[in-house]
């Protein structure tokens, strides 16, 4: 009933086709259980490269769960992400990175929470040190370095978790409601740093229920309700005119329920 | 309530005059306890970090004799590592029996489950904050228990003195496994019980005292710093 109604198999198919073959990331079939309850349920996406791909839609319709899935954090329970063409193995999680709602900080100096990230990625030496001083800079935190990080404002925690996931050089950046809990000022420049990692060629896959961000930040725009993809497009496009009924009734403000979700 | 007060009043008199006994026993003493607890973290901190912090088969059943294992008795303790230490036993040629190395090995086993069953419980906690965090960095097993024993330092020295507070009051196992022999292996728990069946009572409150002592000054050195340390780095 849900796929007869919201049309989703046209305009994800014709997404798809419009993609170009260079699709950096792949859904195919995804399904995940938990619970005794399909969370998600056969999503077939494409996230093309050096893009700005926005999920949207209400809480609890499984966005989280879906950057977890393509970042490789979870197992899906049927279907498979594949990353540049193959499943996603250990090197290509290697070329992501990830930001969390709530940024983990780890109990030491904002400096140290740089230099583990690189540590553990592999940078040493003057590399480590010429990638921690750019991401301090970029994150405008230079005066903080030895602060403890727990300490920081929740603006400054979540500049320093973007900052630290880009000292990391990936090709693709996950990013999970990261202005949630922010206010205008430091949602702005976080948003100033995802639009400079794009400009450097980061893809970026971005859960928000933040409209006017999705507008702001979006170049593709995939649009989720109860687990599904129910509508998938160019983001302008989509917030614009939505052709199902779920993001329509989001983008309107109004309750939104069907029978199967 | 005289009587007490009088044993009160002989026993600062033998602490102020730093009787060559008691210091020695002191002495004795405060070496078996912190060789026994630096010996416990080393082996401890680790395993309850691993235990913590890693997914492997049978980590709950490693986690449930960890926290079994803190109720250990210490004179059973203190009777295996008899049995162990010897003439007779596996360790017998070593001739440990009777030794302060003994008290320490057997101080060591009572404390170590305390030290890692804690350790465990604190760095799980950490590591539910931390295990997304990881995961999406890779971050590698061994670099995982490392990082949870370096951020979890502080609540860690809590451990460390509930060690300590086992060891230093322990009087079972020492027994068995020292002898209590004057001058060799008579520490300070060991002789309040002697000098106690002995009705030697103001020097057995001394010896209580300094033990008390001891102990307020090592927990409040220990939170001090803590409390220090914590205010530079973390929230």
């Amino acid at each position: 009933m849900l796929e007869t109604e919201f049309n989703v198999g046209a305009p994800a198919t014709a997404w798809r086709e419009a993609a170009p073959p260079e699709a950096l990331l792949q859904a195919r079939g995804l399904c995940f259980d938990g619970g005794g309850k399909r969370l998600i349920d056969g999503i077939d996406i494409d996230i093309r490269s050096g893009r700005r791909t926005i999920v949207m839609g209400a809480n609890g319709t499984g966005k989280s769960l879906l950057l977890r899935l393509l970042h490789g954090l979870i197992r899906p329970t049927k279907g498979e992400v594949l990353w540049r063409g193959r499943p996603l193995d250990r090197r290509g999680r290697h070329a992501q990175a990830m930001v969390f709602q709530r940024p983990v900080m780890l109990r030491r100096s904002v400096l140290a929470n740089l230099r583990f990230a690189l540590a553990v990625r592999g940078f040493t030496g003057s590399e480590r040190s010429v990638r921690e001083a750019k991401a301090m800079e970029r994150a405008r935190l230079d005066g903080l370095a030895t602060r403890p990080a727990r300490v920081l404002s929740a603006g400054e925690q979540q500049r320093l978790a973007v900052a630290r996931a880009l000292a990391c050089a990936p090709r693709a950046l996950f990013l999970d409601e990261p202005t949630a809990s922010l206010d205008p000022v430091s949602t702005h420049a976080v948003e100033q740093l995802i639009r400079e990692a794009h400009a450097d060629g980061v893809t970026i896959v971005l859960a928000t229920h933040d409209a006017g961000q999705a507008r702001r930040l979006g170049d593709d725009l995939i649009f989720m309700h109860a687990g599904r993809v129910v509508e998938t497009g160019c983001a302008s496009h989509v917030l614009n005119t939505p052709r199902s009924e779920a993001a329509r009734a989001w983008l309107e403000g109004r309750l939104y329920l069907d029978s199967s979700s | 309530m005289g009587s007490f007060m009088g044993s009160l009043g002989e026993a600062a008199g033998l602490i102020m005059a730093l009787d060559a006994d008691l210091l020695e026993i002191i002495g004795l003493s405060l070496r078996v306890t912190l060789t026994a607890v630096a010996a416990a973290c080393l082996i401890g901190l680790p395993l309850g970090a691993v235990v913590g912090a890693l997914r492997f088969p049978g980590r709950s059943l490693a986690g449930l004799v960890l926290n079994a294992l803190m109720g250990l008795p210490p004179v059973v303790v203190g009777l295996m590592v008899y049995m162990m230490l010897s003439a007779t036993g596996p360790l017998g040629p070593l001739g440990l029996l009777y030794t302060p190395t003994a008290m320490i090995i057997a101080q060591t086993i009572l404390v170590t489950p305390i030290v890692a069953a804690l350790t465990r419980q604190v760095v799980e906690d950490l590591h539910t904050d931390y295990a997304e965090q990881f995961a999406s960095l890779e971050v590698r097993p061994f670099d995982r228990v490392v990082a949870l024993l370096w951020d979890a330092r502080l609540s860690l020295l809590t451990v460390a003195l509930a060690g300590f507070g086992r060891a230093v009051a322990e009087v079972g196992a020492v027994i068995i496994v020292g002898g209590n022999i004057n001058h060799v292996t008579r520490v300070m728990t060991t002789t309040i019980a002697l000098e106690t069946s002995k009705g030697n009572l103001e020097f057995a409150l001394a010896l209580g005292v300094v033990l008390l002592v001891i102990a307020l000054v090592v927990n409040g050195a220990v939170m001090t710093f803590r409390a220090s340390a914590a205010r530079m780095t973390y929230a």
